[in-house]
């Protein structure tokens, strides 16, 4: 019986030992990560990955991601995000534990390397990003390696990278034929750096079929490249007019249709942003880290409801009593500018607040010819086109609107009419710093949350609403867009600085020639 | 005779208030700071403010100066520049102050040198700059171009920083970042890089729509070259700049941007989750662990009274131009500004990350350089730096005309820019 025991123990171990060396292995090459300088690190993750180990691919993320820890020990273990597991086991420790340092020629190295694993991973979208990060850094032998694991690709989307991927590598083949088939394939790409690497091809090429080939497939490269800009332009040229367009809708309503001249129209953006950045903070403390993301959804009414309630505040304590001075309004208005940045300054301090863009607003789709469409300005053109759509609505049907226009147009006679007039004036004006809170809301996930957040507004809100006509919505959506749209194709040529001036100029000249902006509002206001 | 009595009230507390004023300003010695409170700049230079706060507040816990007590005058500048020069008159004129600490933007400097120089001040400015400049009443404690900008470049030229071959200058449109650039654009071409793999491009203070740009550079960087961005943009279009960098998916190990403007301050202000690998370069990171530096920021978070705040490379700068002036005031027994000057060359004060800085003839530091990349929590992690210090140069050994000059307040040169000794 104890021999039969013996027997079993033995063969139990002999099984085990094959097993036991590879953990060694294993085990060996990762303390190497843990080294002292960077090239140490940099060879001991290609000998990591070297070995082969299905292990290794998981060490070598959690590398580029700066989520290899090393333990007081010296034991090496992955961070996933509160818990530590060993890798070698795959085990759940407890420890305490130091991130190990990467630098970015250490974080690629291990990224590639972990592509070249990653490259028969069952997981599709593993594969795909496997070929892009072999491409960020393609050894010699990537050509090779993309060709074995392209003859056991099903998956179509993986299959088309590969195959870009592997014709790209190909152009530097010592084989004419590889190099003739690389550049046939390439000539739907309409990526950039495809361009420039079929533009070296043709510096060095004796071939002459294949730089006949070549300089044919350019030629159709380069004008979608060049399409894809135009497209890009227009895109940006939107993305900006919409920023411009949220800014401009609240002065469009406390300008345009009051007629104040308020210069603290920036501030109410920035109480708006702060409002932002408050509501993100309770919603950090108070719920858990899955729900924080929504953080942004709330503080829409929460902006509104506080820009609207300070607008109200100073239409009733000052504005009033300056109505028909605009002189008097517009010198008040620029000193509440000053106390509003201050007191903020006061309150949150000098230095900008971080606000996160939510996961669901970070990064973009990447499209052809090196073009991202981000999701955060997608959503803002979308946003800010159903702001204006909401106002419009208002203004059109409902009874408050009505009263609104009708004080506008005659307040005399709608005060004759029993229209509340002073209460109407400071629902306006509440109206118009609300929307101005709500441009906040979209404008702190592009920029900066600071005292001086409004500052870099007032000027471009007020050249909008004046260029677009004054008193007219609709003038205010197709002047921003307009500048948005030519800021952003002159700024190519003329560069950011000259471009902003040449904008000017043309707005000063447009100016002399319609005193009224492009759409006149035509009606028998009592001042005309 | 209301008016009368007013008046007369008025006179009598002037009169009580005058000699006790006289005693006050004879057991105090006045420090003068000059940073915007309010403005564009207060994003930046409010805790620069808080640092002199700081240090005053330590030295007179520690028994004063010369036996008497330290007392900070503070002034708001406004991030006006015209209004820089006002201010620096008030302190040196009315207050008296015996130095002043101050300026962040180059233009606040030059606004405030004429002042400084007529009325013989003394100010210490804080803050890396272009270089080339030298003021006898002027002792510059944050970085020159070969201490934060060619060390910077020379990184990333090397095989750790990825052996880049085209570059990207993008600064904002003033002086700081077109010397800066003229200078490394000499630099590089210098070290054979083509004009054609040089990009430069300047915006206005405050940019906030990137999209172009950015997306430019992402084209400039697919010529099949190793790319990297050096950025001198300014104050706060960088927030938005860095947002537009992650969104458009420009990662770190394919476009690097090197910063020398952004700072743990700056990056508190960011959600750095996406912007990992992004280097900055400068002399003192939060993160470099040592006594010193573990005795400053809790001594900086005990101060301010927020756990959250960080410190920076212009506090660092700040902390040693005030610890040399009060070792020199020892030293000279007065605070007379010529007796300081001449007790401060030489000057020694421990960095916070190791090593000695010490005050040149030319009025710049000799200093350490990191350069640091950017985590997901906001601070800057040490990948490389210099073995010893690094001397100041106040002139350019690049720029033609500029490397002629030297800069040297002690004799025979007595001369912050001369091609010869002005005693021979």
């Amino acid at each position: 019986m104890r021999a039969f025991h013996l027997i079993l123990a033995l063969a139990a171990l002999l099984l085990a030992a094959p097993a036991a060396r590879a953990d060694d292995a294993f085990a060996q090459a990762l303390g190497a990560l843990n080294a002292e300088s960077y090239a140490d690190k940099i060879n001991a993750a290609e000998a990591l990955a070297a070995l082969g180990d299905g292990r290794a691919a998981q060490v070598l993320d959690a590398l580029a991601d700066g989520r290899l820890m090393v333990a007081a020990g010296g034991a090496i273990l992955i961070d996933r995000g509160g818990s530590y597991a060993d890798p070698i086991s795959g085990q759940i420790v407890t420890a305490q534990a130091d991130a190990i340092t990467v630098n970015n020629r250490l974080r690629s190295v291990a990224r590639a390397a972990a592509g070249r694993l990653a490259l028969f991973s069952p997981d599709a979208a593993a594969r795909k990003s496997a070929v892009e990060a072999i491409m960020n850094s393609p050894g010699p032998e990537a050509a090779d390696m993309v060709r074995a694991a392209l003859a056991k690709e099903f998956d179509d989307s993986v299959k088309a990278a590969m195959i870009t991927a592997l014709a790209s590598l190909d152009l530097t083949s010592a084989d004419p034929a590889r190099r003739l088939d690389a550049v046939r394939q390439l000539a739907d790409s309409s990526d950039p750096s495809v361009r420039s690497q079929i533009e070296t091809l043709l510096q060095t090429e004796t071939d002459a079929s294949v730089r006949q080939v070549a300089e044919k497939s350019l030629a159709s490269i380069q004008f979608r490249v060049t399409l894809m800009g135009f497209v890009a332009n227009l895109f940006q040229g939107l993305s900006l007019g919409s920023v411009l367009l949220l800014a401009a809708i609240g002065l469009a309503v406390t300008f345009g249709v009051m007629g104040v001249i308020n210069m603290a129209h920036g501030e109410m953006i920035m109480l708006g942003a702060y409002t932002t950045f408050a509501v993100q903070q309770l919603f950090r403390a108070l719920l858990p880290p899955d729900l924080v993301d929504l953080y942004l959804v709330a503080a829409i009414p929460a902006a509104f409801v506080v820009t609207a309630l300070v607008g109200m505040g100073l239409e009733r304590g000052i504005i009033r009593f300056l109505y028909g001075r605009p002189l008097e309004t517009m010198l008040a208005t620029w000193g509440i500018s000053l106390v509003l940045q201050q007191v903020v300054r006061q309150i949150f301090g000098a230095t900008n607040m971080e606000v996160a863009n939510p996961a669901w607003m970070t990064g973009g789709w990447e499209l052809a010819g090196g073009f991202t469409l981000t999701y955060n300005r997608v959503i803002i053109i979308f946003f800010c086109l159903a702001v204006l759509g909401g106002l419009a609505a208002l203004l059109r049907w409902s009874s408050f609107g009505l009263h609104m226009r009708a004080v506008t147009q005659n307040r005399p006679m709608a005060a004759a009419m029993g229209i509340p007039t002073g209460r109407v004036d400071a629902l306006t004006f509440g109206l118009g710093s609300g929307i101005a809170g709500i441009a906040g809301v979209a404008l702190s996930q592009i920029g900066n949350v600071s005292p001086n957040l409004g500052q870099a507004y007032i000027v471009d809100s007020f050249m909008v609403v004046v260029f677009g006509g004054v008193g007219s919505l609709w003038g205010t959506l197709v002047g921003a867009v307009s500048l948005g749209v030519v800021n952003k194709f002159l700024e190519p040529y003329a560069g950011a600085m000259l471009g902003k001036i040449l904008v000017l100029v043309f707005i000063i000249l447009f100016i002399q020639k319609r005193p009224r902006g492009l759409f006149a509002l035509k009606g028998r206001s009592v001042e005309s | 005779m209301k008016f009368n009595r007013i008046l007369g009230a008025g006179l009598f507390a002037t009169a009580t208030a005058l000699p006790m004023l006289a005693q006050a300003a004879e057991d105090t010695i006045k420090v003068g700071v000059l940073h915007s409170l309010s403005g564009t700049m207060a994003i930046s230079e409010t805790t620069l403010k808080d640092t002199v706060l700081m240090m005053v507040d330590d030295i007179n816990k520690k028994g004063g100066l010369l036996g008497k007590k330290v007392e900070a005058v503070v002034v708001d500048p406004a991030s006006n520049w015209p209004l820089f020069a006002e201010k620096a008159q008030e302190l040196l004129e009315k207050e008296k102050v015996a130095a002043v600490f101050g300026c962040w933007t180059s233009v606040s400097r030059k606004s405030v040198l004429p002042v400084f120089e007529k009325m013989n001040g003394l100010l210490f400015y804080p803050v890396q700059y272009e270089g080339e400049e030298s003021s006898r009443n002027v002792f510059y404690t944050g970085a020159a171009p070969n201490q934060q900008a060619i060390p910077a470049v020379d990184y990333l030229m090397s095989k750790d920083g990825g052996e880049v071959k085209r570059w990207v200058l993008a600064g904002t449109d003033y002086v700081y970042p077109r010397t800066t650039n003229k200078i490394l654009e000499a630099y590089l071409k210098s070290k054979g890089v083509a004009p054609a793999d040089i990009m430069i491009n300047y915006t206005p203070f405050g940019h906030s729509d990137w999209q172009t740009i950015v997306a430019d550079i992402k084209k400039f960087g697919t010529a099949g070259k190793k790319t990297a961005v050096v950025s001198t943009i300014n104050g706060d279009a960088n927030v938005p700049f860095y947002k537009e960098l992650a969104n458009l998916g420009v990662k770190a190990d394919q476009i690097p941007v090197v910063a020398f403007s952004v700072g743990e301050e700056e990056l508190a202000g960011i959600d750095t989750k996406n912007l990992v690998g992004h280097l900055a370069a400068w002399n003192y990171f939060q993160s470099v662990k040592s006594p010193e530096n573990d005795a400053f920021i809790k001594q900086w978070q005990t101060f301010i009274k927020s756990p959250k705040r960080v410190t920076n490379d212009p506090m660092e700068a700040t902390y040693i131009g005030f610890k040399m002036w009060t070792q020199a005031v020892q030293q000279a027994g007065s605070t007379n500004v010529d007796a300081v000057r001449q007790a401060m060359y030489g000057q020694q004060v421990k960095n916070l990350t190791g090593g000695t800085a010490v005050m040149n003839t030319n009025h710049h530091l000799s200093k350490p350089v990191f350069i640091g990349e950017i985590q997901a929590n906001g601070q800057l992690q040490t990948v490389w730096k210099t073995k010893d210090v690094i001397k100041a140069d106040a002139w350019s050994p690049y720029i033609p005309e500029s490397a002629k000059l030297t800069a040297n307040w002690t004799y025979p040169w007595v001369c912050g820019n001369c091609t010869e000794p002005k005693f021979k």
